[in-house]
């Protein structure tokens, strides 16, 4: 037996390892493992849709972070900015032709995708910064609650806005995407758009938190009266990251949008957002990487229950959130850092 | 301040104001004795008051801190020291009077806005960034103030050497690391003295930075502050320990029930009725 073999094998080792960071190591592969073996096992088609779906909520999930994880304030209003984007993009690709048919007449722009999409970034930006200025005003459990309130407005703005949004109707035949003649119909094809936009989320994130502006957010997040002392006003480093997080969950949003081609107000219920935040615990705060495991983790979650053949069809979706917030108790217990995370909550 | 000291200022000066009216204490007896200090005022509070609910914790103060050396704030518990740490640094915001920062006058103290005057301060309670690491917690005050600025900014060479020495000279470069929370409390003192240090100002507030330390930390927190003071700042300091105040500083200023009890050279102020009563009768 090597040297190294003799000391990996020694008990003591072998503790003071897994009590280590190495539970980080162990997540990450497990999660990537059962995503790979899941994704082979059920093919290609089920691979691109999960890719998909893990790639919107991945970027819903880092965004958050920033103002989740890096800068502690606990906002269940994200879905709301998800909802504005994705409306928005909605709106503004819509067809004339096609809602001439419909009772319910919304205005149409037809404009391309791309076009579309930094307005739609622009506008969710707008209303962040509304939004945010609101909720500077408060702290802690008082701001949860003004952010919970922010995400019921919302909801019954994209419900009863019918004008705007045709209401419960929801808008159907979003344009996808095309880039010169090409539209991107394929379902691969637009995994990569997708997968294309959650990199430069995670590399935009990633300078933010790197800079010097992520580490007063960090020390704001400790202790915010502490740090204004040495000369930062933490009300504009808050209002910053929060409408920076807004616009990439409006990012989202648009990408969404066009991906499922119909939106109504459902797909923007509390509950999404709640799932958000719990996305973010489980993989762990102030971690980038974190969230991308939470949100593949959530997404593993929700498809692989469908295989479990003691499990009917119609209770996947309760089943689901019942698994997560069990997940969500053992880790506040166990592991109130999340899966990859340092910081707790 | 009992009158007749002549510690400034002269008959020529004495202007009549209704010192009640404009809210100034009643231990203000005259604008005879305003002390000015050698190398003029540091800091300065004129009829400054905070109120909690119906407890005056600190009423119509006025003072003068003069620059550079060593002055201490004492008192009983409950006398209104930090208190007024908290309204000179604008962590609490004052209900009344005026707060002078070298030489401007504030009305609202923002807390913000106090290294621009040249002020920093460490708190009663030990506050630092728990969960980031120690080295984060000295960066993170070197660097760019302004959001957009900062978003840009990576970390500079300039900033990691003095953060480099600045953990050098409390005895924590080895910790650097280590989550703050991790460290033993006489090191989170160090730290937390550290990251005023890294602040280059005039002046520092220290909240009892010997409060709950072994004899061997202390020294090294002693050190520390004859270190800022030798080089030409300002330190005001709250202690109980009256044998530290007696060694360190220069000028002494006595609080009871939010008022100005004394003023002064140390020694003197310390032999005075008044004090010997307020500590004794405590």
């Amino acid at each position: 037996m090597t040297a190294l073999a003799r000391r990996a094998f020694q008990p003591g080792e072998l503790r003071r390892r897994a009590a280590a960071g190495d539970v980080k190591l162990w997540a990450s592969l497990l999660i990537l493992v059962w995503a790979a073996v899941f994704m082979i096992w059920q093919g290609l088609g089920f691979a691109i849709s999960i890719g998909s779906v893990f790639a919107i909520w991945a970027i819903l999930a880092v965004s958050l972070n920033l103002v989740v994880g890096y800068a502690g304030l606990l906002s269940v209003g994200h879905i709301g900015f998800f909802g504005i984007g994705a409306y928005a993009a909605a709106i503004l690709t819509s067809n004339a032709s096609y809602e001439q048919l419909r009772t319910e007449a919304i205005p149409t722009f037809a404009w391309p995708f791309f076009a579309a999409l930094p307005v739609s970034i622009a506008l969710v930006g707008v209303a962040a910064v509304v939004v945010g200025v609101v909720l500077n005003r408060f702290r802690d459990d008082i701001y949860v609650l003004v952010s919970f309130g922010f995400a019921i407005i919302a909801f019954n703005v994209f419900l009863n806005g019918r004008g705007l949004t045709r209401g419960a109707f929801g808008v159907h035949q979003i344009a996808r995407p095309a880039i010169g003649g090409w539209e991107l119909t394929g379902e691969l094809e637009f995994l990569i758009l997708l997968l294309v936009f959650l990199a430069l989320t995670v590399a935009v994130s990633w300078l933010i938190v790197t800079s010097s502006f992520g580490r007063v957010l960090t020390a704001i997040r400790e202790d915010e009266q502490a740090i204004e002392v040495f000369g930062y006003r933490a009300t504009h480093y808050k209002l910053a990251i929060w409408v920076i997080s807004a616009m990439l969950a409006g990012l989202a949003g648009a990408l969404f949008a066009s991906w499922t081609s119909f939106i109504d107000p459902n797909s923007f219920i509390l509950l999404e957002s709640v799932l958000l935040v719990s996305i973010v615990i489980l993989g762990g705060l102030a971690s980038i990487w974190g969230s991308l495991l939470g949100a593949m983790a959530f997404v593993l979650l929700e498809e692989g229950m469908r295989f479990l053949p003691f499990l009917p069809a119609e209770y996947v979706g309760q089943a689901r959130q019942a698994v997560l917030g069990i997940l969500l108790v053992l880790l506040m217990l166990f592991r109130p850092q999340g899966l990859v995370g340092r910081y707790r909550l | 301040m009992s009158g007749g000291d002549g510690s400034g200022g002269s008959d020529d000066v004495r202007v009549d104001l209704p010192l009640e009216e404009i809210g100034l204490s009643k231990h203000f007896h005259s604008w005879e004795n305003l002390y000015t200090g050698q190398d003029g005022l540091a800091l300065e509070t004129i009829g400054v008051s905070k109120s909690f609910g119906a407890v005056k914790a600190v009423d119509r103060l006025t003072l003068a801190i003069p620059r550079k050396g060593m002055t201490s704030i004492v008192g009983p518990n409950g006398s209104g020291k930090s208190t007024l740490m908290n309204l000179l640094s604008g962590t609490l915001p004052l209900d009344g009077g005026l707060v002078v920062i070298d030489e401007v006058g504030l009305k609202v103290v923002k807390p913000y806005e106090t290294p621009q005057h040249g002020l920093t301060r460490t708190f009663q309670e030990v506050r630092l960034f728990d969960q980031i690491s120690v080295w984060d917690n000295i960066m993170v005050v070197l660097t760019e103030r302004r959001p957009f600025a900062a978003l840009l900014e990576r970390s500079k060479p300039g900033h990691r050497q003095k953060a480099r020495g600045i953990l050098q000279s409390v005895g924590l470069w080895e910790k650097r690391d280590v989550m703050a929370q991790e460290l033993s409390y006489g090191q989170r003192k160090l730290l937390e003295i550290g990251r005023a240090m890294a602040l280059d100002v005039d002046t520092y507030l220290f909240d009892e930075p010997f409060a709950g330390l072994f004899p061997q930390m202390l020294e090294r927190v002693k050190d520390l502050m004859k270190q800022i003071r030798d080089s030409g700042r300002t330190i005001v300091f709250v202690s109980h320990n009256m044998d530290i105040v007696r060694e360190l500083s220069n000028r002494i200023i006595v609080l009871d029930s939010g008022q100005l009890l004394a003023e002064g050279d140390v020694e003197p102020v310390l032999g005075r009725p008044e004090v010997i009563e307020a500590y004794l009768g405590a």
